[in-house]
């Protein structure tokens, strides 16, 4: 069982760097996507909208598999494995973002944005020093969803051969005939997601100073 | 010399003119009130004026630069530098509500006009005691008051020393007796000659603060003249009807 568990810390560390590069990656290519998605081009918005559309209509899991496949049948490219994962969760978890961003955006009173304009700042300012923190305050719950949701999804990138912590407990199970690994697995996933809702329930108390 | 100058202007939203070619001009140290119905297109003169709607036609002068000559704006250089020298105090406030009282007023001060810190702290401090709130420096809007949030707004307008002050109906979403206290702080700049266009339905305010008073109705100017003269003994029987229901004033 101490190897089992020793495998499965190792598939956890997997689990945690698609995690984190995940969000490293997605976090911030939401932004353009949501402000395209708004944009007054219909062009733009209507290209991104079909993006999103994709992305939040088909599995990830599919998209996994097309990501990391899809160069190889088209032009007889392969490359790496984890990279392919983080390609496609990135790709995936920026359009849900995309739509929060845009939710919390739009829910900002237009107001803001005139008496910002009056008193003279510039668009760039107004968007970065009074738009996006009163957004952030008011997407920190449904971000949170997401988050969690993040952390499970992570199980999927076996899809593509990736080992990480689900894979490992699998393994392990299949050594010792018992599915206990599966289980302690199970705790790990509920561990990793008790650290992300402290930490979204600290940042929402952090920016609970105003309403 | 005028600081404000609106000639033939006009605006439709569609199809809608909600403002059919007004001109009027507003002189340095004037109070201006303008009054008149709902839909009137009031509102929509002073967002025009203030450049938060672009017009369809005509020409506004602002602070001695043109805005918009025959309905085409000036390039974006000169609108910024326009906007700096108007201050707009909207009905609901707009305050920003994750800053402070303090940094409100003082957020615009460096970011725009390029103050230290330290410099536009100490003007919005001053100007926050003029305005009674000396010690809510540190408050954020959500724990003020409509009558605060409002003397606070109108401290933010007075950071950047406009050459003309806007107000848009600034005590329309505030209870009866926190009217009573903006009023007070309007006044106190009028009698310091501050340059002010206050969209208003405060009859016996603007018959006593204003100079001159609008009355605009169906978006033309109906009357225009003294405040006592338009208010207190109108010429016109649109104005008189619209009058006739704040009360009597029109006697």
């Amino acid at each position: 069982m101490l190897k089992a568990i020793e495998a499965m810390l190792g598939g956890t560390l997997v689990s945690l760097a698609v995690f984190f590069l995940t969000l490293v990656a997605a976090l911030p290519l939401a932004l353009p996507l949501a402000l395209a998605r708004m944009s007054r081009s219909r062009v733009l918005s209507g290209a991104v909208n079909g993006y999103l559309l994709v992305m939040r209509g088909t599995p990830l899991i599919l998209q996994l598999i097309f990501v990391y496949f899809a160069p190889y049948y088209l032009f007889g490219l392969s490359y790496d494995r984890f990279t392919a994962v983080i390609l496609a969760f990135a790709l995936n978890y920026a359009a849900y973002f995309a739509e929060i961003y845009r939710g919390g955006i739009e829910a900002v009173p237009r107001g803001q944005w005139e008496a910002a304009k009056v008193l003279g700042f510039t668009r760039a300012q107004t968007f970065f020093r009074i738009v996006l923190p009163q957004v952030i305050k008011r997407i920190l719950p449904p971000m949170g969803n997401e988050v969690i949701t993040l952390v499970k999804d992570t199980a999927l990138a076996q899809t593509i051969g990736v080992a990480e912590l689900f894979r490992a407990a699998q393994n392990a199970s299949a050594r010792q005939f018992s599915t206990a690994p599966i289980f302690v697995a199970g705790v790990f996933y509920f561990v990793m997601n008790w650290a992300v809702s402290a930490a979204f329930a600290r940042a929402e108390r952090r920016l609970a100073y105003y309403r | 010399m005028d600081v404000v100058t609106v000639e033939h202007l006009s605006k439709s939203f569609g199809t809608l003119e909600v403002i059919k070619d007004i001109s009027f001009s507003v002189p340095a140290g004037e109070v201006l009130a303008v009054i008149g119905p709902s839909g009137s297109g009031k509102s929509t003169l002073l967002r025009s004026v203030t450049h938060l709607e672009q017009v369809s036609g005509g020409t506004i002068h602002v602070a001695g630069q043109c805005m918009v000559r025959d309905g085409v704006y000036a390039d974006p250089a000169t609108l910024r530098s326009i906007c700096l020298r108007v201050g707009l105090v909207f009905q609901n406030f707009n305050l920003f509500p994750h800053f402070s009282a303090l940094r409100n007023i003082s957020e615009a001060q460096v970011r725009v006009l390029g103050r230290s810190r330290r410099e536009a702290d100490e003007r919005s401090r001053s100007l926050l005691a003029k305005m009674g709130l000396a010690d809510k420096a540190a408050s954020y809007p959500f724990e003020l008051s409509g009558g605060q949030q409002q003397r606070v707004s109108i401290a933010r307008a007075l950071a950047l020393d406009p050459a003309v002050l806007f107000f848009d109906e600034p005590t329309s979403a505030l209870d009866p007796e926190l009217t009573g206290e903006i009023l007070k702080v309007i006044r106190s700049l009028a009698s310091e000659r501050m340059t002010m266009v206050v969209v208003t339905h405060e009859m016996q305010f603007a018959r006593e603060v204003a100079d001159r008073v609008i009355f605009m109705d169906g978006g033309v100017i109906v009357e225009e003249g003294p405040a006592a003269e338009v208010i207190g003994n109108p010429r016109m029987d649109r104005t008189r009807s619209f009058l006739s229901r704040f009360g009597g004033a029109a006697r």
